[in-house]
């Protein structure tokens, strides 16, 4: 019996153990998604017969004779073809989405319920995991709630003293994705959706992994392997580049030491790359690798920095020349180092009236982006390589492949579809140089989806961070000294070890004025998973201990810690120093909002108080303690060392505009936000400005999608050639009309010359026969640079017999500047709220003592539910940046950076402990408080 | 995930069908989301599949309520509204809808993962475990030799992910008896994070009114059962797990530290006792952790009570 899908019969019959998932992509259903492959995401959510079932744990085979429906086919069961679902239609209205990876197994769930069902959705949308929403959005789109408050009302982030008024379809105008339509439809096309008949011959790669931390590869067999039927190659360090290089993707590649071979002869972690087998299908593959007979040579392996820092200590790159790998010192596991001091905080420390101690640590924790990297390369006839790839970085991809593989960079394209989701993961090479390898050698397709357990266990973490921390103020509440000895864990490989150390003690120390401060910090080698880029790229770990310290000495000196901070932060026209005796030469207050950010906490936190004060509820019971916290953050809104992008804008000939970019979409809304920069520019809507982007043949070059670089940096340039684009446009109107240019207005579809109208879409046709091009480029190189803030503040409440925590209030204050899309901002501060607390409260990488990853599903790997996330307020700065795109300044990364510490403060500020460690998971907290004896000593509980 | 080492799906009921690389195919949540090697380092070669089995998910008689090891938990969750059981007096079917809320599986997972799945996982949290160990369940199993045995579920379960299934032998149904079912019972639970897995899970049933049994799961390795012919005292209590759960049968994952499961324990344990020690809707009773007590009315939507979240 066959399988119907929506509606129609299917032609093939599934294979034994294949689960529903697979079967319907290969039918061409590509809105049907793989986030965990598990059951556990719900990203694969399906009907069958209008049942809702997660098809990756869906035995294809019982499907036979049953009707499935998939995102494709929703509408169509319920209404007239092209129509949208109701909840398609609200998802869509209100954004429930950003990268869109979830989307259509959101819609496929909740198109199922009920009116009570809605009623509890934390129980159920518990099976649908979104890593970029923080689950406000999707509320209101089940729902159909009216969405997010005015975004003109106060503290919205536009039309605030200072700040322009919002135009419609313009800057501060909450205009919607471009790709809402294809997104709630499951048209939207991420690297893995292309239609099977684009790639004919497709081979699949799997990997053979190493089973150990430190190895020497002897020798591997490939023979049994290469008699596994539709197995095409087996690929080695043998056929591997020398080049060494580093997965991490920056400007220059000298920032990052070069220590990685494609395929190496030595293995430093569980899980690193040891053969890759391409077959015909990814059945065959995994049994070719399943069928390798490698002969390893243990070597002794080192699993922490402090062990790795020990003289004698295994070396985990110890055969690499320093200068030539760009390693600080290998011989002690050393990948870089930073010593400085400030002042001299023996004497601060003298003139202290208090001092706190205290080392604090932050754990593995991974992206989590829905989609797992991945990636397809070939070889086209004309003999130029073309990878698609989940990427936020596809010109840097390209540099590296041309590196590694000795080609040209016209002889490589590089594309990026739309990107399931990226927070830092993807500004790395893990896929596309194996792909390169195999199909530059068999000159045939070849696609890597990296499996959940691969991401957990192979690709990349956060840099776990110890930080020995000595901090001292006056009793009249000044900062007298700070001192900072910070290890950082790179993992097996440097690829971002150097970078995130030295930004981590950056802006995290500069926020403070502070006489005395010194830094020593080392990123050190270990055989563990690599860690490499995530969002907030070190400042997240170093904020977590400073700001808990600015909590501990306001404690110790008796004052109110948000006074304590107002009293030494930073002013608008303060040196931000942290280890170099003289400010950055480009990092300028292009505006300065963290004053105001420090109030809206406060007040928000008072308005909540008095709400609970008025409802009742402030006396929870004996067993609940209350508290409050805050903390704050500073990031410069671009990275530094050089960070640029080129956009092309012409008029198309129907009067409408199409910008060509060159940073990724991953859900950031970049897409949104150049839209509206460049429809600013040309008095027009965003509607009319089609964007292309992540496509190496595009424009020149972008540095990619990182350090929050897509609205400051591209955004800057996209907005540059649209300004250009109009004056060109002015230019030649005034030529045909005679006139001056200054007669010449643009206004939506048309240009009005001397009060007369002229449709944009005749003056296209008159350009062309005149042979004029409109058309405009624009660049910008990333500097100077800005500020932006964060505050978040939080009341929670402890129950000291459980350890269970209660978010009773979450409240974020933001200094974006002039907010291009306010709806979109928040989406983004309230994403990074919720990211910040699966990493404050649940999520790590447990790696065991033989260097094993043991948490490698999201089933040990908690990532933030819907349960899990409050619904935060969510307050802007009236700023008005100097350097930034009409006054924008970057907002991505940031709002993750204060959380963790301002909910350590409240839960210290509620119980008196200071949870140093994170996760501060429940058990942890209620171990801390039984320490403390806070547990109740019920004659019950024995000792 | 795609198995890509099955070779065959065959549709059998019989364990004389079963050789070594088969496994026992019933919701496949757990198979297809662990994978060809759910079960050890040899892959799996056929799924010897009991969906057409046929077995009728769930019978009740006077004796109690027989759960087919086919029964969906959906099913098992819409049985505590069914006219089968809504003239009946037994009050420990409030056990039902807190055990599967207990899941850290969605409601769509429940559409297709079973009873028998779960028993067979033999996780520490596994909730249906709970269900059935708390409800003196016996489970029947069929062998290969065309025979079958029985044993209660709380002994069916040996330790993490390990029970007394020997290789070919399949579940059939777990019997959980009415004396039970007519029973008062008690409900605890706790987890890291809202509505996650769980790190302890208690139950407690006053069985003739009197004798408590008391079983601990999720904190523990195996579920573990204290037997008291009266109602113990605190200090009874406290003494009672001293004896019946040493330190290293507290589970240890990331799901709970051991230290903080035991304590926990023991507090549900108290908890637990203090509820059946006073007259049921007492006012005032410490409840800690979710899905208790039970929600009248049983609406599909309901779940725990949680404060208000911010404003």
């Amino acid at each position: 019996m066959a399988i119907e899908i929506n509606g129609t019969s299917a032609d093939a019959a599934p294979r034994p153990g294949q689960c529903l998932r697979t079967f319907l992509r290969e039918q061409g259903n590509l809105g049907v998604k793989k986030g965990c492959d598990g059951g556990d995401c719900g990203a694969c959510t399906v009907h069958v017969d209008g049942t809702p079932v997660h098809s990756c744990i869906y035995p294809a085979v019982r499907a036979e004779g049953h009707a499935v429906t998939t995102i494709e086919g929703l509408a169509g069961a319920g209404g007239a073809e092209g129509q949208l679902h109701p909840v398609q239609q609200q998802f869509l209205e209100r954004q429930g989405f950003q990268c869109g990876f979830c989307t259509a197994g959101m819609v496929m769930t909740a198109a199922t319920f009920d009116d009570d069902q809605k009623e509890n959705l934390p129980r159920n949308l518990k099976g649908n995991l979104c890593r970029c929403t923080g689950y406000r959005a999707i509320a209101d789109a089940v729902c159909g709630h009216a969405g997010h408050p005015n975004p003109q009302g106060p503290g919205s982030g536009i039309a605030g003293e200072g700040q322009p008024d919002p135009e419609p379809g313009r800057l501060g105008d909450d205009v919607p994705a471009p790709a809402s339509r294809a997104v709630v439809t499951g048209k939207a096309r991420y690297t893995l959706d292309v239609p099977q008949e684009q790639l004919q011959g497709l081979l699949h790669l799997k990997v053979l992994r190493s089973p150990h931390a430190h190895a020497h590869v002897v020798s591997i067999d490939k023979a049994a392997a290469l008699k596994v039927p539709g197995v095409v190659a087996v690929f080695t360090h043998e056929d591997a580049p020398e080049q060494l290089f580093s997965t991490a993707q920056h400007e220059l590649f000298t920032d990052d030491p070069d220590d990685t071979r494609v395929l190496d002869d030595v293995v430093r972690f569980i899980g690193q790359r040891v053969a890759a087998v391409v077959a015909e299908s990814v059945g065959a593959a995994e049994a070719g690798v399943r069928a390798l007979q490698v002969d390893y040579e243990e070597l002794p392996a080192v699993f922490s920095p402090q062990d790795a820092l020990l003289p004698g200590a295994p070396l985990v790159h110890g055969d690499k020349d320093a200068a030539r790998s760009r390693i600080a010192r290998p011989e002690r596991n050393v990948v870089a180092e930073l010593h400085s001091e400030l002042g001299n905080v023996a004497d601060g420390f003298a003139s202290a009236g208090f001092i706190h101690e205290q080392t604090y640590q932050t754990q593995r924790v991974q992206h989590v982006a829905l989609e797992t990297h991945a990636a397809i390369a070939s070889v086209d006839a004309e003999g130029r390589l073309q990878v698609r790839t989940s990427s936020q970085v596809p010109f840097l991809v390209r540099r590296t492949l041309c590196r590694v593989f000795g080609l040209e960079e016209d002889k490589v394209h590089v594309v990026a579809g739309r990107v399931g989701g990226g927070f830092g993961g993807k500004q790395e090479v893990l896929t596309e140089d194996l792909v390169a390898l195999a199909a530059l050698k068999l000159k045939r397709p070849v696609q890597l989806e990296l499996t959940r357990t691969e991401q957990f266990t192979a690709t990349t973490t956060r840099h776990p961070f110890t930080i020995k921390l000595k901090a001292g103020a006056s009793q009249d509440g000044k900062l007298t000294a700070l001192e900072l000895d910070v290890v950082t864990n790179t993992g097996a490989y440097g690829n971002h070890g150097p970078g995130v150390m030295f930004h981590g003690c950056g802006e995290s120390l500069a926020v403070y004025n502070c006489a005395n401060k010194k830094v020593d910090a080392h990123s050190v080698y270990t055989n563990t998973v690599p860690a490499g880029a995530f969002r907030g790229y070190g400042l997240s770990q170093m904020i977590f201990a400073i700001e808990s310290a600015m909590d501990e000495l306001a404690a110790g000196i008796g004052m109110d810690p948000l006074e304590f901070r107002r009293l030494n932060m930073v002013r608008e026209g303060d040196h931000m120093l942290s280890t170099q005796p003289d400010p950055e030469e480009d990092v300028h207050y292009g505006s300065y909002g963290l004053d105001q950010c420090l109030d809206l906490v406060r007040d928000a936190l008072s308005r909540g108080r008095e709400r609970y004060l008025q409802a009742g509820l402030e006396d929870l019971g004996p067993d609940w303690m209350v508290g409050e916290g805050a903390a704050l953050s500073m990031i410069d809104t671009v990275p530094p060392r050089g960070h640029f992008a080129h956009s092309r804008i012409r008029l198309l000939p129907d009067g409408t505009y199409q910008a060509d970019v060159g940073t990724a979409e991953f859900g950031n809304g970049t897409t949104t936000v150049h839209a509206q920069l460049a429809a600013t520019a040309l008095s027009t809507q965003a509607s009319k400005v089609l964007v292309r982007q992540s496509d190496t043949d595009l424009v020149e070059h972008d540095t990619g999608a990182f350090g929050s670089a897509g609205t400051v940096v591209a955004g800057k340039a996209t907005l540059a050639a649209a300004e250009e684009l109009a004056v060109r446009i002015r230019a030649l109107a005034a030529g045909i009309r005679q006139t001056q240019a200054s007669a010449c207005v643009l206004d939506g579809d048309s240009l009005v010359v001397d009060g007369t109208p002229l449709a944009l879409s005749e003056l296209a046709q008159a350009a062309a026969e005149a042979g004029v091009e409109l058309a405009a480029e624009g660049r910008w190189g990333g500097t100077p640079r800005s500020v932006a803030f964060n505050v978040h503040g939080f009341r929670v409440a402890v129950n000291r017999g459980t350890g269970e925590l209660k978010i009773l209030q979450s409240v974020q204050a933001a200094d974006a500047g002039v907010v291009v899309n306010p709806r979109q901002c928040r989406g983004q501060i309230e994403g990074g709220i919720a990211q910040a607390l699966g990493a404050t409260l649940y999520e790590e990488v447990v790696v065991d003592d033989a260097g094993k990853v043991t948490t490698d599903i999201l089933r040990q790997y908690h990532i933030p539910t819907f349960a899990d996330v409050p619904r935060s307020e969510v307050y802007f700065a009236d700023t008005n940046d100097k350097m930034g795109p009409l006054g924008a300044k970057s907002m991505s990364e940031s709002p993750f950076n204060p959380v963790a510490p301002a909910l350590a403060n409240a839960i210290r500020n509620a119980t008196g402990v200071r949870f140093a460690s994170l996760p501060i998971a429940r058990d942890r907290i209620y171990l801390g408080l039984k320490e403390a004896g806070l547990v109740p000593k019920l004659e019950r509980v024995p000792s | 995930m795609d198995m890509n080492t099955i070779e065959a799906v065959v549709r059998t009921t019989d364990p004389a069908e079963w050789r070594d690389g088969d496994a026992w195919l019933a919701g496949g949540t757990v198979l297809f989301s662990y994978g060809s090697y759910a079960f050890g380092p040899q892959p799996l070669k056929r799924l010897l599949d009991l969906g057409a089995a046929g077995w009728t998910p769930i019978t009740v008689t006077g004796d109690g309520i027989e759960l087919a090891a086919t029964c969906t938990i959906a099913q098992l969750y819409s049985l505590p509204g069914q006219p089968e059981v809504s003239g009946r007096s037994w009050p420990a079917l409030d056990l039902v809808r807190a055990c599967c809320d207990s899941f850290v599986a969605s409601f769509k997972v429940w559409n297709m993962s079973t009873v028998g799945g779960n028993l067979c996982t033999s996780l520490p949290a596994g909730p249906v475990i709970s269900l059935c160990a708390g409800l003196h369940g016996v489970a029947t199993i069929l062998t290969p030799g065309g025979g079958s045995r029985t044993l209660p579920v709380a002994d069916f379960i040996t330790g993490d992910a390990r029970n007394r299934l020997a290789p070919g032998e399949l579940l059939r149904s777990v019997h959980l008896p009415a004396s039970a079912l007519s029973a008062r019972v008690a409900f605890r639970r706790l987890s890291l994070s809202n509505l996650g897995r769980s790190g302890v899970l208690l139950i407690g049933r006053l069985d003739g009114g009197t004798s408590l049994v008391l079983t601990v799961t999720a904190a523990t390795k195996r579920p573990v059962q204290l037997r008291f012919d009266a109602l113990p005292d605190a200090d009874q209590l406290t003494a009672a797990l001293d004896e019946a759960i040493p330190a290293d049968l507290y589970h240890d994952d990331i799901h709970g530290l051991p230290a903080w499961r035991r304590d926990m324990t023991y507090r549900l344990a108290e908890e637990i006792r203090a509820e059946l020690a006073t007259p049921q809707g007492t006012p005032g009773l410490a409840v800690s952790g979710d899905f208790w007590p039970p929600r009248t009315g049983g609406m599909p939507g309901s779940g725990p009570t949680t404060l208000s979240k911010g404003a």
